[in-house]
């Protein structure tokens, strides 16, 4: 298979192994679950429901909080205990709902159309509305918002992400192994909403039996490619993604997947539409890669949003040993969390614990100007400038060196021999500038 | 166990490198081109290699001291300027030939500009240039022959019977010169004209001694480094070992030795050989790039971090100056070689190149 890929990136060792084996198992309904009312790009949710209201599993609990939102359901039956702020796996406290289980997981009634692809785009669209799906593959995006692009901006072309280019992650993996009819359906499903007349599936070649099981599937429909790539990091992100299968480029400054006519989702959104549209499903669970040197049984676990981390580490055995570190979310963008109190989220993808080997802080040292950071970035900045001109707070010249088209894969801060944090830097500048640009106004 | 899990922004993985490992590796690969120093030269070479990159490790700790600021010495940056200090250096040279080059380079070229990554030329070219301009006779005259032959590979009984006695001048010329010096002789007319009493003997003489100068002979010689020069930079093969295993590990970039290399090869080609003197037209350019600091300098020099350009377009100019300088200081310049200051003057338009090849985001929409 002719192997596609982007131009910059890194190839940081993807640890896979730890997970890659273990069959997804669905983790027993949890006591207690928090589900944040920002689970996504855009406005947070409003609740809806006070505390001791009794709801039941797939409830809506809080309400879109505008356009560029989603509902947010409850993930278990039972009681409302509190409404307030709680640990967050995205790094800071919010707003999120408790509901403290009954045991039952008794469902509001569901729906089963098999002939998903007979119902009208428009209801695709309103069940996929209903449904509170974002994107499950970290940024988490309101999926509704990518499947209503302007009247001006043609869609021709999905692309289905399931090349889970982070280290240690396997979700989507187990998921494209044991999923794969759903997501197809899925994918056809976003085709149709969208009219869109090209469907890709893009798997990086370090999943060959998956490519395999994928290209079967796929042999009778003549609008469904599937698109092997080759092994290397960020190859998930979108820019980079819509140019390796398609060689469209994504106008930087802003610019949106839709300015190329593409719309890129995660292969888990894909089978969360397809179970949102055929069952009227809500999204309430989602497959997570539970792992690290320091878990006890790495597994893929099928789990209640809201379910927290600690529950889910117990899940697998508990630990071996002392934590260096916990990541929500994948080693290269993910999060580093305090303890294990947060929830899981509708984008959570992983959940790795690291040994304290692997967890050390290194000392930033003085740029060498060694210009690894500019060979690797796959958006074509010069980071080191950035991040120089960020420390001495000249964010017109970090503009200019596009610090705003940075996406914050960190492959520069993986290659740095002085260990700088050009991450946080750059992402430093974009805070400020933006500040800036907001005091102008 | 709860309290000691470290929150910090991602990425959570980091590579191999660091400062110290790149600069170790960097030690690591020039240790093939010390060997053949001391094979050649003999253990001078390594006595002085060692005088060097000590007194360059001491200077910087001493200097990092009265500074207040961490020692760093351990990261080997100090040691491998000092090493180059002392490759650059005569295997005949004094001891305080190479302590004076590697303290200077440290002192003036590194530390008053605030140590590691804010020097803007490469120290221990600095350092060099400083040894070329206190002790010129020093650099550039008493060259030693290696353990096997002559400094230059020509093989004097073939020329002229009794060239000393026929001309002191040619003879003088080929028992001390390195190649360069020759060629670099050759080319004033005066001094060949007043090789003998006779304009057409003066004449052939000077022939004979271009031609066994621009042959295979003398290139198998500047490949193996049987041949005079600076103790580190006279074997090419031991560098190119090195700095494959440099490119292996991704620590150089192809892109300045290349085009740095090519450019001499092709300016000196197109410029041709010595006017009125004949050799297969070819010998000459392969001559030029393997003798004198060109392939020490492309590979371990101009690629130096801190004072070549960052971009990728930005290496291609600086390695094509480099190149335009080194021939240009060669052929029409007062010294036989020019690698060390073409490198010099490049690393001070290094910020400038910087600024013009600011590379162009990805997706950037035309204007």
């Amino acid at each position: 298979m002719n192997l596609k890929t982007f131009p910059g990136g890194v190839h940081p060792h993807d640890n896979k192994h730890y997970s890659k084996n273990s069959p997804i198992r669905e983790i027993s309904i949890p006591e207690k679950v928090v589900i944040p009312l920002s689970q996504h790009i855009g406005a947070p949710a409003n609740p809806i429901v006070k505390v001791g209201d009794e709801v039941l599993t797939g409830q809506v609990i809080a309400e879109a909080g505008g356009f560029v939102s989603i509902p947010q359901h409850a993930t278990i039956s039972g009681k409302v205990t509190k409404i307030d702020i709680f640990p967050s796996p995205v790094g800071t406290s919010q707003m999120a709902i408790e509901i403290t289980g009954d045991g039952k997981d008794t469902w509001v009634p569901l729906a089963d159309d098999a002939d998903v692809l007979f119902l009208s785009a428009e209801e695709m669209k309103q069940r996929i509305k209903d449904a509170g799906i974002c994107g499950m593959g970290g940024a988490g995006f309101p999926t509704i918002v990518k499947l209503s692009p302007p009247e001006d901006k043609p869609i021709d072309t999905v692309i289905l992400n399931g090349v889970e280019c982070e280290p240690y992650l396997t979700s989507d993996y187990r998921l494209m192994l044991e999923r794969s009819e759903d997501i197809i359906s899925g994918l056809k499903v976003i085709m149709k909403v969208l009219g869109a007349k090209n469907g890709y599936i893009g798997i990086e070649a370090n999943k060959p039996d998956v490519i395999e099981l994928m290209q079967k599937l796929t042999k009778k429909e003549s609008d469904i490619r599937i698109v092997g790539l080759k092994l290397r990091y960020p190859q998930g992100a979108e820019k980079q993604l819509i140019y390796a299968a398609t060689k469209r480029r994504v106008p930087n400054r802003g610019g949106l997947p839709m300015a190329v006519g593409v719309v890129v989702q995660n292969v888990g959104t894909a089978v969360a539409v397809y179970e949102a549209v055929r069952y009227k499903k809500p999204l309430i669970e989602r497959v997570i890669a539970v792992t690290g040197s320091v878990v006890a049984r790495p597994s893929n676990l099928k789990a209640r949003i809201g379910t927290s981390f600690a529950t889910l580490v117990e899940f697998c055995g508990g630990t071996t040993g002392p934590i260096g570190k916990i990541v929500s979310g994948g080693p290269m963008m993910g999060f580093a969390v305090p303890n294990l109190e947060p929830p899981m989220i509708k984008g959570s993808s992983g959940l790795i614990l690291l040994n304290p080997k692997e967890a050390h802080i290194l000392q930033e040292k003085t740029c060498l100007r060694c210009g690894r950071c500019v060979d690797v970035c796959p958006m074509n900045l010069f980071p080191s400038l950035i991040a120089q001109a960020v420390k001495v707070q000249d964010y017109d010249t970090a503009d200019k060196a596009g610090m705003t088209d940075c996406m914050k894969c960190g492959s520069c801060a993986y290659v740095c021999p002085a260990h700088i944090r050009l991450v946080q830097w750059i992402d430093t500048g974009k805070i400020k500038l933006a500040e800036i640009q907001r005091n102008k106004k | 166990m709860e309290n000691k899990v470290i929150v910090s922004p991602a990425p959570h993985l980091h590579d191999k490198t660091s400062v110290p490992w790149v600069m170790w590796q960097v030690v690591i690969a020039l240790i093939p081109a010390l060997a053949a120093a001391v094979y050649f030269f003999g253990w001078n070479a390594l006595y002085l290699t060692l005088l060097g990159a000590f007194s360059a490790v001491a200077t910087e700790a001493l200097i990092q001291k009265l500074r207040k600021v961490p020692i760093e010495v351990a990261d080997g940056s100090a040691f491998l300027t000092g090493l180059l200090v002392a490759y650059n250096i005569n295997a005949g040279a004094p001891w305080w030939f190479p302590v004076m080059g590697a303290v200077f380079a440290i002192a003036v070229g590194k530390q008053v500009f605030g140590g590691l990554g804010h020097n803007p030329v490469n120290p221990a070219l600095l350092g060099r240039a400083f040894l070329l301009a206190s002790w010129p006779t020093l650099i550039t005259a008493g060259w030693v022959k290696t353990r096997f032959g002559s400094i230059n590979g020509i093989d004097v009984s073939s020329l002229t019977p009794n060239l000393q006695t026929v001309s002191s001048k040619a003879y003088e010329l080929v028992t001390s010169a390195t190649p360069l010096n020759v060629i670099k002789t050759l080319r004033d007319s005066s001094f060949v004209n007043s090789l003998t009493t006779n304009l057409t003997d003066s004449h052939n003489i000077a022939n004979d001694i271009y031609q066994q100068l621009c042959n295979m002979d003398t290139i198998k010689n500047l490949f193996w480094g049987n041949i005079g020069g600076s103790l580190g930079e006279v074997s090419v093969i031991a560098l190119l070992i090195g700095a494959a295993y440099l490119l292996y590990l991704n620590i150089i970039e192809w892109r300045i030795p290349f085009f740095y290399i090519l450019t001499v090869f092709v300016l000196t080609l197109l410029t041709g050989g010595v006017k009125g003197m004949d050799a297969n037209y070819l010998m000459l350019p392969l001559v030029s790039i393997f003798s004198g600091g060109l392939i020490l300098g492309a590979f371990y020099m101009a690629t130096d971090y801190t004072t070549s350009p960052i971009t990728k377009n930005g290496r291609i100019i600086f390695a094509i100056g480099c190149g335009l300088l080194t021939v240009v200081i060669r052929k029409v310049g007062g010294f036989p070689e020019g690698v060390c200051y073409s490198i010099l003057l490049m690393n001070v338009a290094t910020p400038l190149i910087d600024r013009f090849t600011i590379p162009k985001p990805f997706g950037e929409v035309k204007k």
